[in-house]
């Protein structure tokens, strides 16, 4: 709690900064991650695209304690934190989510959220709600007793973001919230993500392959292809971008 | 039929209907309600012993044979260590409370020392390895009471009062333990409930037995929840001792043996992983193992165990997942 304690004190500051310094992720000779250089700030959103296979999810892996990089470091604030375990990471205010929800099933909703909370010291009561909050926020207030491995797959995602933004970390890392999301989930996903900087005082990095969903919330756009940055910028920018047109046309 | 037994408010249902008539013919015969009392009792006693089991195969995927050395160890406290032939009570001659108290620390005491020289040491090893360490861990808890205590059985006579049998109802008479164990059952049940719900620790626990990486990864502490589990475990542990040699009034370094077994397939039948699935389990080893000593014909009652078995094999050809099976450990794979 101290700890998490400080790291938020100097995230009120506006100063740290969760950064991929030349990070490079190998898997047995393949290459899936290549020399990537990012850097995320508090109150941003920072999109992360690219064709299947580039190397996008790695990189958040990296990021977060999930893998170790080959070369390179990952660096929270001035600290050298590749290496260390995920569970550092959050900690130290690092959360993310996955693709597939990962959410404890026999448990009900709001107790998948609570989790987190109580173990980043806060008290049952406190930490219920806090998670009863996060509900409300996303529209789940009427499904927080419901045990969580009956959720369709859309409200399992939502449920993930609640539980990774429990105790205000500082960066979120989104693992493709909105994948199989219909127009109308994927308006109310837009409204969610780009209320988390403002709402909550942290920086989001976004996946995603929902073109309409990145270009609506985020500020910046990181695209690699096959584990290399191959442009960066705003999201007008990257779309009218060669490389991107030639990268998403030429594998599709 | 299948659809209907497939249905899980069905099963509840006929599983209910089937315990409120079972009571319902047992209360109208003075010897049925004793055989009632005692089975209750005696199922009880395996649902404590299986809960210790179930609860840290489900936070650490750990079968702990040892358990039923712990529970050895917890009455072997109670003496003078000493080969010598006749015992002393040593905690055990402490008043009652005190008595409870200092079993409760000793065997938790041991369980956090299994834990630490280990346990901990294996945790990133496969669940073989660590129930292969349990075994040998429970071989040397064994020969370590044999280099103290000898290995000839030891008296201990601990709460003799609740050996007196008292009056339920008219031509019903049943020695107070087992009332004493079916309550300190349901305490006990109701309490480690609480805990896991109520607590901070209980809900860490809870989703720690469910997914333990995903657990970590959210900031959940592994030595915390790990710790706590083995105290549980070991409290258990020291109850299911005291039950014992209250009942018994001697130990043996072999007496954990037997308690093991039929506690660990009362976990298997109730479902591993699941702590209801434990409790059910206890109560279905218990209860079919009392009731079958009192039905069976003169004959072939000494080997009513055999048919206990029978019916434990019938469960798991019908439920290979356990009765009340543990959702995470089903849909996991």
């Amino acid at each position: 709690m101290t700890n998490a304690s400080t790291e938020k004190a100097s995230g009120a500051t506006g100063g740290l900064t969760l950064e991929a310094r030349q990070v490079s992720v190998r898997f047995e000779g393949l290459t899936a991650v290549d020399t990537v250089d990012e850097t995320l700030h508090p109150g941003e959103i920072l999109g992360l695209i690219g064709p299947n296979g580039a190397g996008k999810t790695t990189l958040v892996n990296a990021m977060t304690g999930f893998q170790m990089p080959a070369d390179g470091q990952v660096l929270l604030g001035d600290k050298v934190a590749s290496g260390l375990k995920p569970h550092w990471f959050r900690r130290h205010g690092v959360a993310r989510t996955f693709q597939a929800g990962r959410l404890f099933r026999d448990m009900p909703v709001s107790e998948n959220i609570e989790i987190a909370a109580v173990s980043m010291g806060l008290s049952r009561r406190k930490a219920h709600a806090h998670a009863m909050e996060l509900l409300e926020w996303l529209g789940l207030a009427d499904r927080a007793e419901t045990p969580a491995g009956v959720l369709p797959y859309t409200d399992e995602r939502r449920v993930g973001i609640a539980r990774a933004l429990a105790v205000r970390p500082d960066f979120v890392l989104l693992d493709e919230p909105a994948a199989g999301m219909s127009d109308l989930e994927c308006d109310e996903m837009m409204r969610v993500v780009s209320e988390i900087p403002g709402k909550f005082g942290c920086g989001v990095l976004l996946i995603e392959h929902n073109m309409r969903v990145i270009m609506g919330v985020c500020e910046r756009i990181h695209v690699l292809d096959s584990g290399r940055t191959i442009s960066r910028g705003t999201p007008d920018e990257v779309q009218k971008d060669p490389a991107v047109i030639k990268a998403y046309l030429g594998h599709d | 039929m299948r659809d209907l037994l497939n249905n899980k408010n069905f099963r509840w249902a006929l599983a209910a209907v089937i315990v409120v008539v079972g009571i319902i013919v047992a209360v109208t015969d003075p010897v049925r309600f004793q055989i009632l009392i005692t089975s209750l009792s005696e199922g009880s006693f395996y649902a404590l012993a299986a809960l210790g089991i179930g609860l840290l195969f489900g936070v650490l995927r750990l079968v702990n044979f040892a358990y039923g050395d712990w529970v050895m160890l917890g009455g072997y406290a109670l003496i003078v260590p000493s080969a010598a032939v006749t015992s002393t009570l040593l905690i055990g001659s402490f008043f009652p409370a005190l008595v409870v108290i200092c079993i409760v620390g000793f065997t938790i005491i041991i369980a956090l020392l299994s834990e630490a020289t280990v346990f901990r040491p294996l945790r990133n090893t496969t669940p073989p390895t660590m129930m292969i360490a349990s075994f040998a861990l429970g071989y040397v808890l064994q020969n370590l009471i044999i280099m103290i205590y000898g290995g000839r059985p030891k008296s201990a006579g601990i709460f003799p009062e609740l050996l007196q049998s008292i009056d339920l109802a008219e031509g019903v008479s049943v020695p107070l333990l087992k009332i004493v164990t079916i309550g300190v059952t349901a305490i006990l049940l109701i309490l480690l409930t609480l805990f896991l719900h109520r607590t901070s620790v209980g809900v860490q626990m809870r989703a720690a037995a469910e997914d333990f990486r995903m657990a970590r990864m959210l900031g959940v502490r592994a030595n915390l929840v790990i710790a706590m589990a083995f105290v549980i475990s070991g409290s258990l542990a020291s109850f299911v001792s005291l039950l014992y040699v209250s009942q018994l009034g001697i130990m043996t370094f072999r007496m954990g043996t037997p308690i093991i077994v039929f506690a660990f397939i009362a976990t298997v039948i109730g479902g591993m992983g699941s702590l209801v699935g434990s409790v059910v389990g206890g109560m279905v080893v218990g209860v079919s193992s009392v009731v079958l000593k009192n039905i069976l014909p003169d004959s072939i009652r000494g080997f009513s165990d055999a048919f206990v078995f029978a019916i434990v094999i019938a469960i798991l050809l019908a439920r290979p997942q356990g009765l009340v099976p543990a959702k995470s450990a089903s849909e996991r794979v």
